[in-house]
């Protein structure tokens, strides 16, 4: 085990409404086997005891399914490790005496809760204008009746592994909820039981990205190398196939 | 005055009891469904999946959750899979019985018998609803339903989708969900804690729930309320849920008069990552599926500091195959875990301090390659590997047991109803199916057959005897009171102006508590906790620092409402363990065990359910719910 500083550049606003700047704190002497998580537990302990208000940040599962994490990290989402949510990064992930910038998303459909915290709920009204399959509970058949070949279950769970955590649309120029859509319009569209309304849930939900104020796709594949899932874009144009 | 709780069982034969109690539930009109409200606290696979139905049904629904989105709540973490008895194949035997003998025997009879056969018969029709959701459970070559085989079982009949079984569950009853918000059915209100019940003349009306956002105490109101809260694990501080789980709504309902059950039955599940250092704020959970291919071992010789390859087969103890030469690495939680802890404490154990023991792929890797070990375990193993720096492909992983499960819960009544009329309880906040031991994979299970199957049903018998919502005064009062009463454990909390920041004493909580009634307990260790919490109890409303802004967000408070809960749940825990004087499953008294170091019922004492009643100023009061069994006979539980 070894020990470490860290420098910090933190963004802070009390409310939406109130304006917000960025401060500067520092953590000495901090063993690596921590979590970016848990050293600013550490830090937000000292916070409290001078009396500050401590940052506020998501958080939940602090195992990277739940997608309540998420910031950037020097200007990238979820910070510099492939693969990882917030939550799973490690002191030992950064070197010694090395500043990190963290700041919340920034999107217009994501506004501003608290310092790092934002409000994602448009990704909920996304899923509400059609992501699902609809059938209400007693109705189901039995399940053996629909055979899903092994590759198309695959296929399918690859792209619901998708947390909701908003960082395609953070790290894509123009805010856009193309890959988060893409992942849903794929996941359910590759199984049999998705079939049924397939075309009206992807002209619902490409709908539902306007209004909300997420911007256009153009090609930067910014969101495929920020996803902590591993979702690729091309289900983006695979979406752009789809008729509705 | 203490008295047997009865819980309003079908009369008949316990085989198609639920289905003939269904039959006879009051149909309620549709017109008059539309008048009735329900509040569900709680966006997990038993939230999400009752508030969807229910509003399938024609009822109001408001969902409160404390996360952003349903979508972010603890179910999403569960790793392994789901049980079914579902026939798979023509010649296939009869599941459902298997189950529900697993089922009771895994939680060493100490659950009720009907609620144990009811989840076994419903179990087959939650996996067709799943899959009508458009679950991506894995398949096998013929592209029908694949299963692998989990703890505390003989056949292999969990259902899984790879490590993230739980997640496509939940995504599952979410969609369900959001398809009910988007017809205006059902109310979504996020970021919100219950803190309070609204109580009229006993009948539980509505909650009080805290605003994360503003600070605000809301009140609504309701014909009914669910509660789907999750469980209580983190009283331990360092436990495999996520962060913000907690028991206060289920502590605030007992204080309100529902009683609490088995409170002390807890499961420590044993094949966690070990605790790596002192600021660690949980411990991740590795899929107890990988007992399926790792084979548990420890070195012969104690404190063996030698590299695990180093070893030879021979100095190499698997000791659970050693003990258990049937079950061998599949033996249900509480006796892995346990096992482990002991030879640990002998000083066999591995890993920097000597609390670890080796789960080892080796020879499933030589069997069947490392591809397709990758492919079953993928992200597990990607994950150990990120959090240890350590490749389990490699190196043989290190495990260590970590609280995981509670057991225990608030009572309820095979309706789901609890002792307060009018509130419901669902998933791992009740106590139902697990006895003193969960069976691995049987949670969501149960999560599900209480909210897509159960609850929606036996709620009916209450619904339809509800009319509006009263707006007398009387009601007026009660809210009121509710109000003030969440206000003023605000104002106390915040008017402490301590120095210690609420975390630090959470963690001494955990620290007592699971030294004291976690793996291994006794009279003497459980009664020096008693002592220990009452101190912390004052300590903590001494002294903790809580900032006062109230008008934004301020996470410390919402701990401070939890951690002032916990507190009071922990002294229950430890009253509940001193109380039960015999061994069962989890709970494991060392006073109580046979030569062979096994638990030892008392059946004749202690087969019921410990139901206790909160009573302001006094100690708690114990009610039983006594245990029969008719359809298999209590015999004692071997695994050899
Ligand atoms: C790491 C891990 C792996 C697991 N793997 C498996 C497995 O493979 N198979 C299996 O069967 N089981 C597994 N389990 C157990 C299973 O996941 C849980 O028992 C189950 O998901 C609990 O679901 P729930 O709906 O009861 O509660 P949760 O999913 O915990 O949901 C609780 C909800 O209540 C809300 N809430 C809580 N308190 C309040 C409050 N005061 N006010 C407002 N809202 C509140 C939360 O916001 C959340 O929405 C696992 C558990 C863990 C920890
Ligand atoms: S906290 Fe759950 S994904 Fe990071």
């Amino acid at each position: 085990m070894t020990n470490i500083s860290l420098n910090f550049r933190i963004w802070r606003q009390r409310l939406q409404s109130s304006k917000g700047q960025f401060k500067d704190y520092s953590l000495k002497d901090i063993s690596t086997d921590l979590s970016l998580l848990e050293a600013l537990d550490k830090l937000n302990e000292e916070l409290i005891k001078k009396g500050d208000r401590p940052i506020n940040f998501d958080h939940d599962c602090r195992e990277g399914i739940c997608g309540s994490c998420g910031f950037l990290v020097n200007g990238q989402p979820h910070g510099p490790k492939d693969a990882t949510t917030i939550c799973q990064l490690y002191v030992r992930n950064f070197r010694d005496q090395s500043t990190l910038t963290l700041e919340p998303w920034k999107a217009k459909a994501f506004p501003i809760i608290q310092d790092l915290v934002v409000d994602r709920s448009s990704l909920d009204r996304l899923i509400m204008s059609g992501g699902y399959c609809s059938d209400d509970v007693g109705n189901a058949p039995d399940a053996n009746l629909l055979k899903v070949s092994q590759k198309d279950a695959f296929s399918s769970f690859q792209t619901a592994t998708c947390i909701g955590c908003g960082a395609c649309i953070a790290s894509c120029r123009n805010a856009s909820a193309s890959l988060f859509v893409a992942a849903k319009l794929a996941h359910l569209g590759q199984l049999p039981q998705g079939q049924l309304l397939r075309s009206k849930r992807t002209s619902q939900m490409k709908r539902q990205m306007v209004s909300e104020n997420f911007g256009s796709c153009s090609n930067n594949l910014d969101c495929e190398a920020a996803c902590p899932k591993e979702i690729s874009a091309n289900w983006i144009s695979w979406m752009n196939h789809e008729d509705c | 005055m203490s008295f047997s709780l009865d819980p309003c069982l079908p009369l008949g034969t316990l085989e198609g009891g639920w289905e003939r109690i269904q039959k006879r539930l009051p149909s309620i009109p549709l017109g008059k469904k539309n008048e009735l409200l329900v509040v569900v606290v709680g966006g997990g696979l038993a939230g999400s999946s009752v508030a969807a139905t229910l509003a399938e049904q024609g009822f109001q629904v408001k969902l409160i959750t404390y996360q952003d989105s349903p979508r972010r709540s603890h179910s999403v973490a569960a790793q392994g899979g789901i049980n079914a008895a579902k026939k798979m194949r023509e010649d296939d035997c009869d599941g459902v019985n298997a189950l529900f003998v697993d089922t009771v025997r895994g939680g060493d009879f100490r659950a009720r018998e009907a609620g144990c056969r009811r989840l076994a018969e419903i179990s087959s029709s939650i996996i067709d609803q799943c899959v009508a959701q458009g679950i991506p459970f894995a398949r096998d070559y013929n592209g029908l339903l694949s299963t692998r085989r989990f703890g505390g079982a003989l056949v292999s009949r969990t259902f899984y989708a790879r490590g993230q079984t739980g997640q496509q569950l939940l995504y599952g009853a979410y969609q369900s969900l959001m398809r009910q918000v988007a017809k205006r059915r059902v109310e979504l209100l996020p970021r919100r804690d219950v803190i309070e019940f609204i109580k009229l003349n006993g009948v539980i009306k509505g909650v009080v729930s805290r605003n994360l956002l503003n600070g605000d105490l809301e009140v609504y109101r309701a014909h009914a309320v669910i509660l789907a809260t999750g469980g209580y694990s983190n009283v331990y501080f360092l436990s495999t849920n996520s962060i913000k789980s907690n028991a206060s709504a289920i502590w605030r309902a007992h204080k309100q008069g529902a009683f609490f059950a088995n409170p002390s039955f807890t499961q420590i599940h044993p094949t966690c990552i070990p605790l790596g250092g002192d600021y660690q704020s949980k411990l991740t959970l590795m899929s107890e599926s990988l007992r399926n291919d790792g084979r548990i071992w420890l070195p012969k010789q104690n404190h063996d500091k030698r590299d695990p390859s180093d070893i030879s087969e021979s100095e190499r103890d698997y000791f659970l195959e050693r003990l258990y030469p049937s079950y061998g690495n599949m033996v249900p939680r509480d006796v892995a875990s346990r096992r482990a802890k002991e030879l640990c404490d002998l000083g066999f154990g591995v890993g920097h301090d000597g609390r670890s023991v080796y789960l080892d792929f080796h020879d499933a890797i030589q069997r069947k390659g490392s591809q397709e070990i990758k492919s079953k375990y993928g992200n597990l193993l990607e994950m150990y590997e990120r959090i240890t720096g350590e490749d389990p492909l490699s190196t043989p992983m290190r495990i260590y047991p970590a609280p995981h499960y509670s057991m225990g819960g608030l009572w309820v009544d095979y309706n789901l109803m609890s002792t307060l009329p009018g509130l419901f309880v669902l998933g791992e906040a009740n106590c139902t199916v697990h006895g003193a031991n969960r069976l691995g994979a049987n949670a969501l299970l149960q999560c599900l057959a209480d909210g897509y199957f159960i609850a929606p049903s036996s709620i009916n018998s209450w619904l339809a005897g509800q009319t509006f919502l009263t707006t007398s005064r009387e009601m007026e009062d009660a809210c009121q009171d509710a109000l003030e009463s969440a206000k003023e454990r605000i104002d106390n909390l915040i008017n402490v102006r301590g120095d210690i920041p609420v975390d630090t004493l959470h963690r001494e909580l955990g620290e007592l508590m699971i030294k004291r009634c976690g793996i291994i307990r006794n009279e003497s260790g459980l009664l020096a906790g008693l002592e220990e919490v009452r101190l912390l109890t004052q300590k903590f409303h001494q002294q903790v620092r809580i900032p006062s802004d109230i008008d934004c967000p301020n996470p410390e408070l919402e701990k401070a409402l939890r951690v002032a809960d916990f507190l009071e749940l922990a002294h229950l825990m430890l009253i509940d363990a001193l109380s039960r004087k015999e061994s069962c499953g989890a709970h494991f008294r060392e006073e109580y065990q046979t030569t062979e170091g096994e638990a030892m019922r008392d059946d004749e004492n202690y087969s019921h359910i410990a139901a206790w009643e909160y009573v302001r100023g006094s100690a708690s009061i114990k009610h039983l719910e006594n245990l029969s069994f008719s359809l298999l006979p209590l015999n004692k539980r071997s695994y050899k």
